[in-house]
């Protein structure tokens, strides 16, 4: 009886672990993959990467006290380079406070308010890129390996079916590009498997620092999609499945992109 | 107006040293309108300027071509031991200082 459950769990598991990926470990390319070699040049280029601008200013931003308790995230996190190491790599994840979906946007929002008594930053201001490429930084060449289990199980299988859903009035999916056709040329462009890994990165196309999501949202323009507010729900859904997607990429924040 | 300036801290005195400046300047062009049609006003590093121990050893007068973030390389000569001082302007007036130290040896 017992021996019967081992075997059906066995199986169970070994259903799972095939289910593991999306694209095997031997075909998951970051998006530097799909660069030219200048632009690659560039992001390797300790110095001269213009995202290390947004870097220095997180490094600064770090010590900086705010809020009504005179906190800084130093305050509490001390030196970003041991205490950050990994963490960026872990997003999005549970709460377990609230038991809510937070990325890296939510997580620092959430310590400003709860511990800091500090405004919330805005997506896409300086101050928010700044400290989420200082913070992703840390964790530069740590593979990504986000927990879909438990609390997170929903959220990640509502990822998938954003990820899987036709829309806009070209009515594609994620899948269509960045699944079925990577690789392929879109134009003069060539279609990347569509990782988060690099994010919050440089785009030559933004001539700034942007996060995921303003990643996500210029796709969703690209396929005459409607674009959902910073910080929604279906978003951090997405996040996660893209995370999981990615599982075993490093990070390289901060990426450089066409 | 962030800025990252890499000078070598030490060099043989008569050596060709590699000087890298990167400053954080949206450049925007002055051919782009606004989301109301609103042509939006150049704003360009217009000048960027080095000067080693008081003499000027570089200079570039930058335009509407160069991206956003300019990121400018360029060689002297170390002669002397002393200071790099780096100065930009942009068309509204706002003006950039840097300084970085070289030690040179014989």
């Amino acid at each position: 009886m017992n021996r019967a459950v081992l075997v059906a769990a066995a199986l169970v598991a070994g259903t799972a672990l095939a289910q593991e990926r999306a694209i095997p470990l031997s075909e998951l390319k970051s998006g530097s993959a799909f660069l030219g070699a200048d632009l690659l040049s560039l992001q390797k280029d300790e110095f001269a990467n213009p995202g290390m601008l947004w870097v220095e200013r997180g490094e600064k931003l770090w010590s900086v006290l705010a809020g009504t308790k005179k906190l800084s995230c130093a305050s509490c996190h001390e030196d970003a380079k041991s205490s950050m190491r990994g963490v960026a790599a872990r997003y999005p994840q549970i709460d377990a406070e609230s038991g809510k979906l937070v990325n890296l946007e939510g997580r620092i929002n959430l310590c400003r308010g709860r511990r800091m008594g500090a405004e919330p930053l805005r997506y896409e201001s300086e101050e928010m890129l700044g400290i989420t490429a200082y913070v992703a930084r840390q964790s530069r060449g740590l593979p990504i390996g986000v927990s879909i289990a438990g609390p997170a199980r929903s959220h990640f299988d509502a990822g998938e079916a954003a990820y899987r859903l036709r829309r806009g009035q070209m009515n594609l999916s994620c899948v269509h590009c960045h699944e079925a056709n990577w690789g392929k040329r879109l134009l003069s462009e060539t279609i990347s498997q569509g990782q988060p890994n690099a994010y919050p990165a440089y785009r030559m196309e933004w001539q700034t620092m942007g996060s995921l999501e303003r990643r996500l949202r210029a796709c969703l323009s690209g396929i005459r999609a409607e674009m959902l507010p910073y910080g929604s729900p279906e978003y951090l859904d997405l996040e996660l499945y893209l995370a999981w997607r990615a599982q075993g990429l490093p990070i390289e924040t901060p990426g450089v992109r066409r | 107006m962030a800025a990252r300036i890499q000078v070598p801290a030490q060099a043989k005195r008569g050596e060709i040293v590699e000087i890298r400046v990167l400053i954080q300047h949206p450049m925007e062009t002055g051919y782009r309108h606004d989301d109301v049609g609103h042509l939006i006003k150049r704003n360009v590093i217009n000048v960027l300027s080095c000067r080693y121990n008081g003499v000027e050893v570089f200079r570039a007068d930058l335009s509407s071509g160069i991206a956003a973030n300019p990121y400018v390389q360029f060689y002297t000569v170390a002669e002397a031991s002393g200071e790099l001082e780096f100065t930009w302007i942009d068309d509204e007036g706002k003006q950039g200082t840097e300084r970085q130290s070289i030690q040179v040896g014989p």
